[in-house]
């Protein structure tokens, strides 16, 4: 191709070196476009239009490509930006812990978010984020610093004081943790995709093994891809991601289809507001994921994997390094795995900052260096997926159910939880809640009943609403607790279990403050591809706006809103390409349906 | 010697508004429609360009879907129930048409789209919101008119991101990827590299975006200018298709002309030779005609 590159624009020396080393020994393919441009945005903090050209000069990519793609993603600038930038949560989840006042005070102490902070000569800046999945430890913050050693970091819970602290030198104090209420003494001895979290080195493979690790992948290389199918078919495990897909079924059409190269990819970019539980299970127990991505591939016929994670986890990206590095020196990944003359091998690709790429096909043209714009379905990834293959695609929590599944033979898993949803299943709780953190229970019990082992509401206040499922999920009344958390109990009361959240708010939250966000959390995540989704989700956070301005300035005129409202919900719901747009106006047309509209007259600090 | 190929067609047979349609494997739904007899409104497609199923103004129900789906993109299946007219088809094309209507200027796009706007009874002005301010005030995609050359303005008040012109520029006619989608939601516009003005991009001024501009987002400058002017009269302009004396590809060319100038060149969709798509020297080289 002959390429027209920017006149002028010449990347720095350091830019250059740090793109090379992205690109590395491989082929220089468009696929590397996204790791090239992580690398221009960490050395510089901002993708510069050298840096852009020397990017694509080696990947062959056109310039006006190049940027169609950086100005996608909001960890990268396509304008200077100061090399630090703190990325502070005011998401649902993080509101109820006073993330609002804490933004009020940074932009009275700094100046207004995503310009140059003010005292510290153009080094840092910080900026609003969507959810950064450390609800549990609200609020939180991510610190992403350009040129510096230590790269990225999360922070949670971060008081103000922190705060300013990562603005004016960098430090990330409030280091963020792992809260798993459930592995505190007592530890519940049921816990089964949690079960290595805490007694673990979760940077030692020889850790992971002593307690279990590699069984699953040895019996599967001993009864053979066949029979690894039939065991994930009979186990009726559903995937974890959302649609609750049967996972042997969709195995199967890959493991059938003539069509090759197979590819197998998972998807770590939980990104649902309220969600954490991927981001545990890749701190706490990365080497399960990869022997269950490793069986996975061998049950389908994959030899090349890819584990896309969001961008917002640099802990368990490095963890994940580290795990794939050891398993890869042990000849756990690679060619002929465990002796076994099998070739599987996973490249850790991070993403940069877009709700949507969790959406699989918009995660493949992500992974391909294209815009994470969604593709029309069909044809489904099982038959065209990554670079048009076959494709495997599975959440990180269905892939952690594989190892059960192997050691106990698939009958036994399908025994488990209830006829409709077989296994156990992780829950991120939250919000206004006594003991926030992951947990996991068998599917059955009640949202009454995981809402009590989280020790009921947070301060003795009364339960106003419950959040099930992330901000494409539905609220759930305080008389609607008796629900089942199962696939099919969810589905009969128009609930759904999403991602697994289970958000609390109580009486003091307010509840119109809540919908305000999550609206906005859609026209800000929205890819801009489809008009109902682009344009829906800016008009619906609009007139949400003024739905609530007008309850509480006591006006009438509301009934136009509403109707509006639901126009908008039904045209996104029916029209939109992706799961998206279709859910974009689920939270809020549940609660408008379920409490009353004065419920947003009187707004009162969430403190 | 080598066995001859035969080449079977296979027909499949589904309902379209109850009626029974038989089209070639292959055909997609808006195809079938139209064979059927049943208009069905577009906007992001057009037949020399790669379906991108963006606008959703053509959505259909089929039965047994969850959703509703893109007809110009969708091949008809074996037994497929089709509606076109139901309420939630209806719906959507009607909020599609409110939605674009209520955001981007469509003073000068193509009048099928502003008969179909009618024929749905879309009122873009239902999200109007007067002196509302603030947060719940009505955003649109207004911006200034990009003039940086002496061919053709992009104005992207009036764009509608139907994707067109990325793919004319692009794999589907031009192959010189000058412009792309940039930014993301409702910010998402067609856009150089940083922006960068078109003399400094890639750009070939083939003017292939502007042919398959809906919406005249993309236009001639000397459009633009006489539009500016209050001089742009298509009644009393001329259409007079010619050959292109340029090269001996022999492209189709369709002068417009008022005034006895040359004001605009197009090519027919159906052409054979073009698709509609023309190169600089066809578009715009039209100047000595009318050095007099």
């Amino acid at each position: 191709m002959d390429l027209h590159l920017i006149p002028g624009a010449v990347a720095s020396d350091e830019e250059r070196e740090a793109i090379d080393a992205a690109i590395g020994a491989a082929a220089p393919e468009r696929h590397l476009l996204l790791p090239a441009l992580h690398a221009a945005q960490a050395q510089a903090g901002w993708i510069s239009p050298g840096a852009l050209n020397h990017i694509c000069a080696r990947l062959s990519v056109p310039p006006a490509e190049g940027f169609g793609v950086a100005s996608f993603y909001a960890m990268f600038a396509t304008k200077r930006r100061a090399p630090r930038t703190v990325h502070v949560c005011d998401d649902i989840a993080c509101r109820t812990k006073g993330a609002e006042a804490v933004c009020r005070s940074l932009e009275a102490r700094f100046g207004p978010a995503g310009q140059d902070a003010s005292g510290v000569n153009g080094a840092a800046t910080w900026v609003r984020s969507p959810c950064l999945g450390l609800c549990e430890q609200a609020p939180a913050a991510l610190v992403q610093r350009a040129g510096d050693a230590r790269g990225d970091e999360a922070m949670a819970a971060a008081t103000l004081e922190d705060l300013v602290l990562a603005v004016e030198s960098g430090d990330a104090r409030a280091a963020q943790r792992t809260v798993v209420p459930q592995t505190d003494a007592p530890r519940d001895p049921a816990l089964r995709l949690l079960r290595r979290v805490g007694l673990v080195d979760p940077e030692s493979l020889d850790a992971y093994r002593a307690h279990g690790g590699y069984a699953a992948l040895r019996k599967a290389l001993s009864m053979g891809p066949e029979r690894t199918l039939r065991e994930v078919t009979e186990s009726k495990l559903l995937g974890r991601g959302g649609a609750a897909f049967p996972t042997g079924r969709k195995w199967e059409a890959v493991a059938r289809n003539p069509v090759r190269p197979h590819f197998l990819v998972c998807n770590a970019d939980e990104s649902e507001p309220g969600t954490f539980k991927d981001r545990v299970i890749m701190e706490e127990d990365p080497f399960a994921l990869i022997e269950a991505m490793t069986i996975g591939a061998f049950a389908t016929g994959c030899e090349r994997g890819f584990l896309y994670i969001r961008g917002e986890y640099p802990t368990a990206t490095r963890r994940l390094e580290r795990a794939i590095a050891q398993a890869r020196a042990r000849g756990w990944l690679g060619d002929n795995i465990m002796g076994e003359g099998v070739t599987f091998d996973i490249e850790l690709r991070r993403g940069a900052g877009a709700y949507i790429c969790g959406e699989e096909t918009s995660l493949f043209n992500s992974l391909e260096g294209l815009r994470g714009e969604p593709r029309n379905k069909p044809p489904f990834p099982v038959n065209v997926g990554l670079f048009g293959k076959p494709t495997v695609v599975n959440n990180v929590e269905t892939f952690a159910n594989l190892l059960d599944i192997l050691s106990s033979g698939g009958p036994t898993f399908a025994s488990t939880g209830t006829a409709g949803s077989a296994g156990t299943k992780l829950f991120c709780v939250s919000g206004c809640v006594t003991r926030p953190g992951l947990y996991e229970t068998p599917f059955g019990s009640t949202l009454r009943a995981v809402i009590a082992l989280a020790g009921g509401v947070a301060d003795g206040r009364a339960l106003q609403a419950v959040l099930l499922g992330g901000a494409a999920g539905v609220f759930v009344t305080p008389d609607e607790l008796d629900m089942p958390l199962t696939f099919e109990g969810t589905r009969a009361v128009s609930a759904t279990l999403g991602s697994g959240v289970i958000m609390l708010f109580d009486d003091r939250v307010d509840l119109g403050d809540i919908l305000i966000r999550i609206a906005s959390f859609f026209r800000d995540e929205s890819c801009g591809q489809c008009v109902p989704c682009r344009i829906g989700t800016i008009r619906q956070e609009e007139a949400l706006h003024r739905l609530v301005d007008a309850r509480q300035q006591g006006e009438g005129g509301t009934a136009r809103e509403v109707t509006l409202i639901n126009d908008l919900a039904m045209v996104m719901r029916d029209a939109s390409i992706c799961g998206l747009g279709q859910t974009a106006a689920s939270a809020v047309q549940s609660a408008l349906q379920k409490f009353p509209l004065d419920t947003f007259e009187a707004p009162q600090e969430a403190q | 010697m080598d066995a001859v190929p035969m080449s079977f067609v296979r027909y499949v047979d589904l309902t379209i508004d109850g009626k029974s349609v038989r089209v070639p494997e292959g055909t997609t739904l808006l195809q079938a429609c139209q064979s059927a007899g049943i208009e069905t409104p577009t906007l992001c497609y057009a037949e020399n360009l790669t379906p991108v199923n963006v606008c959703r103004v053509c959505v259909v129900e089929v039965e047994g879907a969850r959703t509703l789906v893109p007809s110009c993109s969708r091949p008809a299946e074996p037994g497929m129930v089709v509606h076109t007219d139901s309420e939630r088809v209806r719906h959507s094309r009607r909020l599609v048409f409110e939605l674009l209507g209520s955001s981007v200027d469509l003073s000068t796009a193509d009048p099928k789209y502003l008969a179909d706007m009618a024929r749905y009874e879309a009122v873009p002005e239902r999200f109007d919101t007067g002196d509302a301010t603030g947060h719940g005030a009505k955003a649109t995609v207004q911006q200034p008119v990009k003039i940086d050359n002496e061919l053709y303005v992009r104005d992207y008040s009036k764009c509608v991101l139907c994707y067109k012109c990325v793919e004319a520029c692009g794999t589907d006619a031009q192959n010189t990827f000058a412009i792309a989608v940039a930014g993301r939601g409702f910010h998402a516009t067609i856009a150089t590299e940083f922006e960068t003005p078109l003399p400094d991009s890639a750009c070939v001024y083939c003017g292939n975006c502007i042919g398959v501009c809906p919406t005249g987002a993309l236009m001639f400058k000397s459009e633009h200018d006489m539009r500016e002017a209050g001089t742009w009269d298509e009644s009393k302009q001329a259409v007079t298709d010619t050959i292109c004396p340029y090269c001996g590809v022999g492209c189709t060319v369709q002068l417009h002309v008022q005034d006895n100038s040359i004001v605009r060149v197009t090519s027919p969709h159906d052409h054979d030779v073009t698709e509609g798509h023309l190169c600089i020297k066809g578009r715009f080289g039209f100047q000595f005609v009318q050095n007099r």
